[in-house]
């Protein structure tokens, strides 16, 4: 933005009326040069000072052994690959990046179709279909401190919610032990990040379905083409540019999830819900392994960095494609 | 139209590198600490919640009239209690009275951030061995708690009336009570097996009195402690949930009745009194056997004078820290939040207001300060301890094969 303001600003300064002389000319380009320089300044010491800094900061820390004393003395000694090696011969470091795409790749798959669904569900016009789709915002709205806290309290074995409406209707005898069991915990987890990235995912959505002009409907149903048909070969096409935004920044939403695991489980039970965010946090900030804890979210930044290398390359072609 | 375009820009550009200087500006204005001037004390606690925030307001405010200083105080939520410190730590800004929960004494001493409380006048005497150790890092007493607190074993008395069982006091008998108690929607015993340092804590009993030690879990004494707690779950006598339930949900079955027994602490009683119809006993934690002695862990805030560089001020600070660790304060804080009075002479004085004390007071004259033995590597142990303890309980590995796991991460 601001470089294509100043880009402007300096198109305009420069007038082909009269022949100018040719100091005057450098002069002005200098000034312009100076002029949209000043215009970047402000972006340029944004980016520095909060992204490139604490990245910078964090790649460091990666590398030193960063103690609490640190903080206060400012000398953290340098320890090469220590905190990567540390990191690679851990067992929760496995555990905690399986999970972590396990998690990623099942909370955006579920967030991605049901949202989809609801999106396209609500592109019909029916009575109230306004409100209700406000109250699918909801969880949208909670603070994930509230979600974990309630969901919690929904999926607790004995008492919980879920479990008494099974146990009437006969589902189950003994109550299944949601969070509490290593093999079911990371399922309940990413069922919980499913529901509150629905509303994310049918907003997007159903602002995409609203550019989709009607006609190519009515000019499908014509030709034969509804329903499922008229989803595959109209809606979704159509619908390409949002699901790579959607996909992206799900993706960079969902690896860096932290509030709603540490308020079901804290990682538990026996690290079954353990990821690479909640794994970093715990390190710097319960254990005071700082420099452990920036190895482990380093891998975290590599991995989204991927992403979004990847999502530059779909996204370059699609417009090339156009 | 030349000259106005670029004459734009320029105040336009100017004017935002005006906005950006300022702001950087603005950093630099909050740093600077008065020196020599000693009237007002900046106090950093966690204590958010209520009663605690008004009890420990009005012993702050108190102690401040008595030494005509001002009182600016600093709450914190507690889990971000140590992350505000880490920041004002490196900021070197940090507060003139620090509260700190007393396993991380240790780790704020050894990086720097505390004076020894020996270069002034605070008086420890009457305080039991225990608590000093908690306060101390390489024998050098960093902080002083005026209360602490312990854990013991809490029972209905009605459901154990009911059952014909009496309160058990051996590990065989906890096994007994708590089977026969079960069934029917409720548990005989609650415990913390959380993923937290909650549940390394509510370990420590068992883990102690059984010979263990929390720098290697990977012994015989540390896994019968272990396997005492997986038989409790997998029989059925304590919930599968445990390993997700912090100490207020344990103390919530409790009050609800699905509950027997629990592990809990003194914070829990004001609670406990308030619930209707709930008729409870007090009594210590069972013991492997008969005639073992039971070494209950130390629990409580410590509070500290760290290191601002400003002698006056640190001065000042210690008064503070010894008037909140005075005789008067103790018993007002001990009463107001059901807290052990750390000097062992005051805890008669509690327990005649508060009889449901009298267990704890017995309790914390032989408790062990958490970090007594490992300093400021308590956490990592901690944090093995827990993850032993959550794969046994779920049934993931036997408690042996747990507990070796646990013990080879670093």
């Amino acid at each position: 933005m601001t470089l294509q303001a100043a880009q402007g600003g300096a198109v305009s300064a420069a007038p082909p009326s009269r022949i100018p002389d040719r100091r005057r000319v450098l002069t002005m380009r200098r000034r312009t040069w100076i002029a949209s320089a000043l215009f970047l300044l402000p972006a340029v010491a944004y980016i520095v000072l909060f992204f490139g800094a604490p990245i910078v900061k964090n790649l460091t820390m990666g590398f030193q052994d960063y103690t609490t004393a640190t903080f206060y003395n400012g000398e953290a000694p340098w320890v090469g690959f220590q905190n990567y090696v540390d990191m690679f011969e851990s067992p929760v470091f496995s555990i905690a990046l399986s999970n972590t795409f396990v998690f990623t790749i099942a909370s955006i798959a579920g967030q991605f179709v049901i949202g989809l669904a609801f999106a396209v569900f609500f592109r019909r016009r029916f009575p109230l279909a306004g409100p209700i789709r406000a109250l699918m915002l909801l969880p949208w709205l909670l603070p994930l401190i509230v979600t974990g806290a309630i969901w919690k309290w929904l999926l607790d074995k004995d008492s919980g919610a879920i479990n008494r409406i099974l146990e009437a209707l006969h589902l189950t005898s003994t109550g299944i032990p949601w969070l509490d069991s290593p093999s079911l915990a990371l399922l309940s987890v990413i069922l919980v990040n499913i529901w509150i990235g629905i509303p994310f995912n049918l907003t997007i959505f159903y602002s995409g379905l609203q550019s989709i002009p009607d006609e190519l409907y009515e000019a499908a149903s014509l030709d034969g083409a509804t329903g499922w048909k008229a989803f595959r070969h109209i809606t979704w096409p159509m619908l390409r540019p949002v699901t790579n935004v959607v996909l992206v920044l799900g993706v960079v939403y969902t690896l860096k999830v932290l509030d709603i695991i540490l308020g079901l489980t804290n990682g538990g039970p026996a690290n079954a819900t353990q990821t690479l965010a909640t794994l970093s946090y715990n390190l710097s900030f319960t254990q005071f392994e700082f420099g452990q804890g920036a190895a482990v979210s380093n891998v975290l930044i590599l991995i989204s960095l991927l992403f979004a290398a990847v999502y530059l390359r779909l996204s370059r072609r699609s417009e090339a494609a156009e | 139209m030349k000259p106005r375009t670029t004459r734009v820009a320029w105040i336009a550009a100017a004017s935002a590198a005006a906005v950006l200087g300022l702001s950087a500006c603005s950093d630099g204005t909050g740093g600077g600490t008065a020196s020599g001037d000693a009237t007002t004390l900046v106090v950093q606690d966690y204590y958010g919640d209520e009663p605690q925030k008004t009890v420990i307001g009005d012993l702050l405010d108190g102690c401040a009239a008595d030494m005509g200083v001002t009182i600016q105080r600093n709450v914190v939520a507690a889990p971000s209690l140590v992350q505000k410190t880490l920041q004002q730590a490196s900021a070197h800004d940090l507060p003139d009275v620090l509260m700190v929960n007393n396993p991380d004494v240790q780790q704020f001493a050894q990086a720097g951030y505390l004076r020894p409380l020996e270069d002034f006048d605070i008086d420890t005497s009457g305080y039991p061995d225990g608590i000093l150790k908690a306060g101390s890092y390489d024998g050098t007493l960093y902080g002083l708690a005026p209360g602490v607190n312990t854990l013991a074993l809490f029972y209905n008395e009605d459901l154990l009336k009911a059952a014909g069982v009496t309160p058990p006091t051996t590990w065989d008998e906890l096994k007994a009570a708590s089977a026969a108690l079960s069934g029917d929607g409720k548990y005989g015993v609650a415990f913390s097996a959380v993923a937290t340092y909650e549940g390394s804590w509510q370990f420590m009993p068992f883990l102690w009195s059984n010979g263990g030690t929390e720098s290697d879990i990977d012994t015989p004494e540390a896994i019968g402690a272990l396997q005492l707690w997986t038989d409790l779950v997998q029989s059925g006598s304590a919930s599968q949930s445990v390993v997700n339930w912090s100490q207020a949900d344990v103390a919530d079955q409790f009050k609800a009745g699905k509950a027997a027994m629990m592990v809990n602490g003194p914070w829990q009683i004001p609670g406990l009194e308030a619930t209707d119809g709930l008729n409870y006993g007090i009594v210590q934690i069972p013991v492997p056997a008969a005639g073992d002695t039971l070494i209950d862990p130390l629990g409580g805030e410590m509070w500290t004078v760290p290191n601002t560089g400003d002698d006056a001020k640190e001065k000042k600070a210690a008064e503070l820290v010894a008037c909140l660790n005075s005789d008067k304060s103790q018993l007002q804080n001990a009463l107001a939040q059901n807290y052990v009075p750390a000097r062992s002479s005051l805890g008669t004085q509690v327990v005649a207001q508060v009889p449901q004390m009298q267990t704890f007071v017995d309790l914390v004259a032989n408790a062990r300060g958490l970090t007594a033995e490992l300093g400021p590597d308590y956490p990592g142990s901690a944090t093995r301890i827990y993850t032993a303890i959550q794969s046994a309980l779920t049934g993931s590995l036997p408690p042996a094969e747990a507990a070796a796991q646990a013990q080879a991460m670093k």
